[in-house]
């Protein structure tokens, strides 16, 4: 009698359809992809409704949050070129010498909320040490009122290199105290700044 | 996982046969290689980027002494917001209210519901009169304890409810303090 064979099956799957499809994703994600830059400041942005995305130039950011208690102001900037000429321009007005190597860093560099001189020190730092680091924020009080100088100057900035009036965005803390977003709406104020943007997350539809 | 080559063809026989080489490549590594790419690149990315809410307010050079716009109370209703996520809000003037002075809450039940009311009233107030493109103003004031978030709740309501004008107002009258303290 003849024995009844079992036709032995591979154990081994085709993969190729699979690989198609993992590099298929890949090339999307990658595409798609624009890189997180870790903040020094994270903010918590309260929702809203609204459709309209941030713009990607012409714009400045103060993030309003509070960090260990403390209320802190961090300041951003968008365009390399527009950076180095803030940073020039504040140099010039505080006294503060910046080599060609530092005002090349800071054009890379995101958020800093620092006094402007120990903003040398900020920028000799790594990046990934700059997050750690414990920056006490832009000075905004009536006396060293630097947040002020560093929007005034990036406006000067962004007009000279782009041409265009520089957008400010206000990124504040959703638990945020009313008195602390008004007076950086205060300061914007006082320059003739009467419209800026709010930054806010996305709101599910059926709020 | 791996196919083996099973293939053990010697050379007894006097033709040299040319090994058969199987066709077929192991794709596991490559696939686990492009799924972990894939992570890291999902988790890495932030594909929504953050929204922006406009925010247009009146320009208070102080040079520009303009004389105080008389604004029909009618159409006026203000807003004022309060600690612990609590508005208040009243119709006209504080000294003679139309509707309110009333508490009343955020989001689609509370204060929604009010401005949308409010809103055709107005409009049929100023339809009445026969100019039906004033439409409903509306004043913000946040008081010292509300939060960020507050203010942002309600400019989404202006924007969700379409009011046509409406703006941040930070001065409080003595009778506005007080219903912000009496509460």
């Amino acid at each position: 009698m003849a024995k009844i064979k079992m036709k032995k099956k591979s154990t081994s799957t085709d993969m190729t359809a699979m690989c198609d499809v993992a590099f298929l994703l890949l090339t999307f994600f990658i595409l798609t992809a624009t890189a997180k830059i870790p903040e020094a400041l994270p903010v918590d942005t309260p929702a809203s409704t609204v459709q309209v995305k941030l713009p990607d130039n012409d714009l400045a950011t103060v993030s309003i949050g509070k960090k260990d208690g403390v209320n802190k102001v961090f300041f951003d900037l968008k365009g390399r070129e527009v950076r180095k000429k803030t940073l020039e321009l504040m140099a010039e007005k505080y006294g503060v010498s910046f080599s060609d190597e530092d005002k090349e860093k800071f054009a890379l560099m995101t958020d800093f909320g620092v006094p402007i001189g120990s903003l040398k020190q900020i920028i000799d730092m790594k990046a990934s040490d700059r997050v750690k680091a414990d920056q006490p924020g832009v000075p905004m009080d009536s006396l060293d009122n630097q947040l002020k100088e560093w929007i005034y100057n990036a406006r000067k900035a962004n007009i000279e290199v782009n041409d265009r009036e520089l957008q400010v965005a206000i990124k504040g803390d959703a638990k945020e105290e009313y008195p602390v977003i008004r007076k950086v709406m205060d300061i914007l104020q006082d320059q003739n700044v009467n419209t800026f943007s709010l930054v806010t997350g996305l709101r599910g539809k059926d709020f | 996982m791996a196919e083996l080559n099973t293939d053990s063809g010697g050379d007894k026989g006097g033709k040299v046969r040319s090994k058969k080489q199987n066709s077929k490549v192991d794709l596991t590594a490559m696939v686990d290689l492009a799924f972990l790419l894939i992570t890291f690149f999902m988790l890495t990315t932030s594909l929504s980027k953050p929204q922006a809410m406009s925010l247009g307010l009146p320009d208070k050079d102080p040079k520009d002494k303009t004389e105080d716009l008389k604004v029909d109370e009618n159409r006026t209703m203000t807003i004022i917001l309060g600690d612990n996520d609590q508005l208040t809000f009243y119709m006209g003037l504080i000294y003679n209210p139309i509707a309110g002075p009333k508490k009343i809450a955020y989001g689609k039940d509370g204060i929604r519901k009010e401005l949308l009311k409010r809103k055709k009233e107005v409009a049929a107030y100023t339809a009445a009169k026969g100019r039906p493109d004033q439409g409903m103003i509306v004043i913000i004031k946040p008081s010292k304890k509300s939060n960020y978030k507050n203010v942002v709740d309600i400019l989404d309501e202006m924007a969700i409810n379409a009011i046509p004008t409406y703006t941040i107002v930070n001065d409080f009258l003595p009778e506005e303090e007080k219903l912000l303290e009496g509460k």
